[in-house]
Order: C-alpha cells, then sequence, then structure tokens
C-alpha cells in the first residue's frame, strides 16, 4: 500500500509538469460529457418522465454511474492501456519483478485528467440530491455510497476482463467498449428503461444494474427490501470470474518477443 | 487529378488490412444502435404525441447513423496529420509538388470513405431483418435516396473541410489535444449525434438549423428517413453547398498564412 500511495504521488507530480495542457484535457473531458448531459435534460424536457422516473431521479442515475466511471478510469487506466503493455513488450519486464502482477499493472498508469467528469458527476449530484425529493436518512445515504464505491469497482472488473482479453488477441477489443463505455452512455437512464432483457443481461451476467437500477428503487422509496439496499454488493461477485479469468489469460500468455 | 485518385486508392487497401478491427467495430455500432432504439422507444411510450419525428424515421436516423459513423462522426481524426505537424515530418510534405490542403483533405476524406465502406453492409444488413419495430426502412420513393446520396456526399465535404479547419489550428497551437476534444464534442452534438436536432427545444434547433454542423450528419440522416423532403431537402441542399464552399475559403486562406511562417520544429 506504501509503494501504491509513492507511485500515486509519482503520477500526480509527472503529470502536474504540464499544468496547461492538464488544465486543458480536464476542460475537454467536462465539456464532451456536458454535451451527453444536455442530450439527457433536452429529452426530459420534452417528455417529464421515462419509465416513471423524472428528470431528478435519472440525474441521480447520471450522477452515479458518471462518478464510477471515472474513479474506475483514473486508477484502472493501466488495464485500459494494457493491449500497448503487451505489445511493446514492457509486460515482460512486469513478470519478472517480484510485486503482483495486478498491482504492478495498476501502478503502471494514472490518469487524473478524468477529473475534469468526476468534477461533473459532483455538480449533478448538487443539483439532484437535494432535487429528488429523497428524505436523506443515513440508510439512503449509505446507499448512494455503495452504489459508487461498487460501481466503479464493477467498472473496474470490466477493465480487468478487457486487458485479459488482449492476452490472447494482442491488441484492444473493441466490443468490450459495449459494457464499458457503453455502460457509462446508456447507464444514463435507469437500465429498466432498455425493457426486461437488457434489465435481465444487466443483473445476471454483466452486473451493471445491481449498483444502477435495484438500489435507485428503495433510493426512491419504490422499494424497501434490504436486498434492494445491498445490491451493489452482490455486484462485487462479478469480480471473482472476472480475476479467474484475468489468470486464465495470464497462464496462457506468451510473449510478443519485442 | 490523378495523383488524388492514387492518394484515395493507397488509404482504401490500406483501410482494409484491418478486417478483425472491423468486425468487432461492427458488433459495437450495432450493439450500440440496439440500445439507442430502445431508449427512443422509451420516450415514445411515455408520450407518443410529443415525439418530434416518425418512430421509424428515428429507427432509420440511428441505424443509417451507426452504418456510416466514419464518414460522418467528426472525431475520427487523421493522427497522422497532428503527428507531421508536432514532429516536423510536414517539412517533406511541403517539399512534394502537391497542393497541401487539397492532399490532406483527400486523404481524410478517403480514409473515411474506406473505414465506412467496409462497415455499412452487415450493419445494414442485420438492420433490414431484425423484427418490427426496430427495423430499417428504405426511403419513401426513389428521387428521396437521390437527394440522401448528394446530401451525404455534400455531407463529407463539409465534415472534412471543417475538420481540416481544426488541423490547421494545430500550426498556431502545437499541442491540440483540448482543442480536438472540445471542437469534436460540440460539433458532433450540434450534428445531431447524440439525438437528433428535431429532438433539440425550440429556440436552440432554429439557431441550430443555420449552423454548419447542421450540414453535417443532420441532413443526409433525415432525408433518408424521410423526415426532410421536397423544398425542404433542397434548401437544405443548397446550404450545405454554402458551407461547403466558406469552409474550404477559409481553410486555404488559413492555410497559406500558416505556411508563410511555419516553423518546423526540429529534425
Amino acid at each position: 500500500m506504501r509503494l501504491y500511495l509513492k507511485y500515486f504521488s509519482i503520477h500526480l507530480k509527472s503529470q502536474m509538469q504540464y499544468k496547461v495542457s492538464f488544465f486543458l484535457t480536464a476542460l475537454g473531458q467536462f465539456l464532451v460529457s456536458f454535451t451527453a448531459l444536455l442530450g439527457v435534460y433536452f429529452m426530459m424536457s420534452r417528455f417529464n418522465e421515462v419509465a416513471g422516473f423524472t428528470l431528478q431521479e435519472v440525474l441521480l442515475c447520471y450522477g452515479t454511474i458518471l462518478l464510477a466511471f471515472s474513479i474506475a478510469e483514473c486508477f484502472g487506466r493501466g488495464f485500459d492501456v494494457f493491449p500497448q503493455m503487451i505489445g511493446n513488450g514492457e509486460f515482460d519486464r512486469a513478470l519478472v519483478r517480484p510485486r503482483p502482477i495486478v498491482f504492478q499493472v495498476l501502478s503502471s498508469k494514472m490518469e487524473f485528467t478524468r477529473i475534469g467528469r468526476v468534477l461533473q458527476a459532483v455538480f449533478v449530484f448538487c443539483y439532484a440530491i437535494p432535487a429528488s425529493g429523497i428524505v436523506w436518512t443515513g440508510d439512503k445515504i449509505l446507499t448512494l455510497a455503495l452504489m459508487i464505491i461498487c460501481g466503479s469497482i464493477v467498472f473496474f472488473a470490466l477493465f480487468l476482463v478487457y486487458a485479459a482479453f488482449s492476452f490472447f488477441t494482442l491488441e484492444g477489443l473493441e466490443f468490450m467498449n459495449v459494457l464499458t463505455n457503453g455502460g457509462r452512455e446508456f447507464g444514463r437512464y435507469p437500465f429498466s428503461v432498455y425493457g426486461d432483457g437488457v434489465l435481465k443481461f444487466l443483473t445476471y451476467i454483466v452486473p451493471l444494474a445491481l449498483f444502477q437500477y435495484y438500489p435507485l428503487l428503495y433510493l426512491l422509496g419504490r422499494e424497501t427490501g434490504i436486498a434492494y439496499m445491498l445490491s451493489p454488493l452482490m455486484g462485487l461477485l462479478f469480480l471473482i470470474p472476472a480475476y479467474a479469468f484475468w489468470r486464465f489469460g495470464l497462464s496462457r500468455y506468451k510473449s510478443t518477443g519485442s | 487529378m490523378s495523383k488524388y485518385l492514387a492518394i484515395l486508392r493507397i488509404r482504401f487497401s490500406n483501410s482494409l488490412q484491418y478486417r478483425a478491427a472491423a468486425i468487432a467495430g461492427m458488433v459495437t455500432q450495432f450493439a450500440w444502435g440496439f440500445m439507442e432504439i430502445l431508449a427512443f422507444s422509451a420516450f415514445y411510450k411515455v408520450n407518443p404525441d410529443a415525439f418530434p419525428m416518425g418512430f421509424s424515421q428515428t429507427v432509420s436516423y440511428i441505424w443509417m447513423q451507426q452504418a456510416f459513423l466514419a464518414l460522418f462522426m467528426m472525431w475520427f481524426f487523421e493522427n497522422e496529420i497532428f503527428a507531421s505537424i508536432a514532429n516536423g515530418s510536414i517539412a517533406y510534405e511541403l517539399a512534394r509538388p502537391i497542393d497541401l490542403y487539397n492532399r490532406w483533405f483527400c486523404q481524410s476524406a478517403a480514409n473515411r470513405l474506406a473505414r465506412a465502406a467496409l462497415r455499412c453492409m452487415p450493419i445494414l444488413i442485420v438492420a433490414f431483418i431484425v423484427p418490427e419495430p426496430f427495423r430499417m426502412s428504405l426511403p419513401p420513393n426513389i428521387g428521396q435516396f437521390l437527394l440522401f446520396l448528394l446530401s451525404a456526399a455534400l455531407s463529407l465535404g463539409v465534415v472534412v473541410s471543417f475538420s481540416m479547419l481544426i488541423y490547421i489550428s494545430t500550426f498556431y497551437t502545437l499541442s491540440p489535444v483540448g482543442v480536438r476534444f472540445i471542437a469534436a464534442a460540440l460539433s458532433d452534438f450540434l450534428a445531431g449525434a447524440t439525438i437528433p436536432l428535431p429532438f433539440f427545444p425550440e429556440q436552440l434547433r432554429t439557431i441550430a438549423q443555420w449552423l454548419p454542423f447542421a450540414s453535417m450528419q443532420n441532413m443526409p440522416l433525415r432525408v433518408y428517413s424521410g423526415n426532410i423532403t421536397g423544398s425542404d431537402a433542397v434548401r437544405g441542399i443548397l446550404l450545405q453547398i454554402a458551407w461547403l464552399v466558406i469552409l474550404v475559403i477559409i481553410g486555404k486562406l488559413l492555410m497559406k498564412s500558416a505556411l508563410k511562417k511555419v516553423i518546423v520544429q526540429g529534425g
């Protein structure tokens, strides 16, 4: 852990060397996701509701998914660029060092410009949390915290799967984008909007709905069962197959030899 | 002319090399389009009267958008061009007996065409055989289809000539990442990439339809789906021609003044 903090401060310092470029990129990130927010706003102000959710309720969803994704991307960036790491042979160096592999990939890269997106998510929360009409008792605050923390872990597990695929293909696979970037883009609305089939898929196979749709129902007081409140924790089970797949990929690894 | 055709041919065969990437991309785009349609259909269920386009028009809009993503999206930039400005290899380009603006224009148009040609067919075929209401429909008549082809070609021209302005701005800033992100995000949004223009609120739509961005994917996709017909379509196409001419002239002028004082960075 100490070592990770050390890496953390090194990455932070190195990115702060180019301050103007850092802030411009962060601003770009902010604006890019701002257009997505505008899209949601235009649609919601035209139709007033979607699948029984109002604008404020949808924005809670939007903020959760954006924050969870940005945190995962900021720290899990090493897995996002992992195909390059395999491609240029740098991964071979990681294999001979006496530290866990996952740890090394994790600390090889951190992307702090994602702060632009985090900021936007925070703004959205600042509006949606009071405007949603929810009485914020202790259990609801805990639920929201669980949604965000478990959400970023699930996204992180998806990055891990993405990286594990590149053991076999040696290059990034674009279709994983449907689950990572797509999860972020389409998670703007509660997943029930997309119908039963998609909701089932996102509950039992790739548990994105477990930290978004079900706990949201609890937050809004539509469901009171404790299972709804703790459903984000169930989503963490996804880490097991993701990690197993990573181990499997690692055992099949052949160096590209460059 | 023949040298431009040569560039076109090279780019085409170049992009056709990456077939595996293309298949993965098609799967992505198909899933993406499907999710978009599901979202719009949820809104349609809430209040069909508030829907500003026909539902099947929206479906066609989304499928065509996914099929021709590479043709119309601003964010497909040519990294080669950015790199050549930043690392100085532009010096070689300048030594060639070919106009730089035309060469870059040709190169990016050709790359976009090649990508789109490779990817569009499978997506379109699937889009035509999926069950209703997700099935894509044909344009109302053959005239409308011809208008679509014309509008699509002009739209490609407008997209490329606008992205030329961003390439040229690199001569002045040298660090284009921030500018690139912002320009791409804004222009794609105003072109109707996130939601089609008819879904915009009234005032913004009135302004947006005159901007060059509305001459990008907005026009051909809505002409195809039958959302813009008859004299409206003709007027839109005239506007596209006007923007294309204006953007090319601005681009050429900027290029000229940039090249006058270009300093090649190192060797």
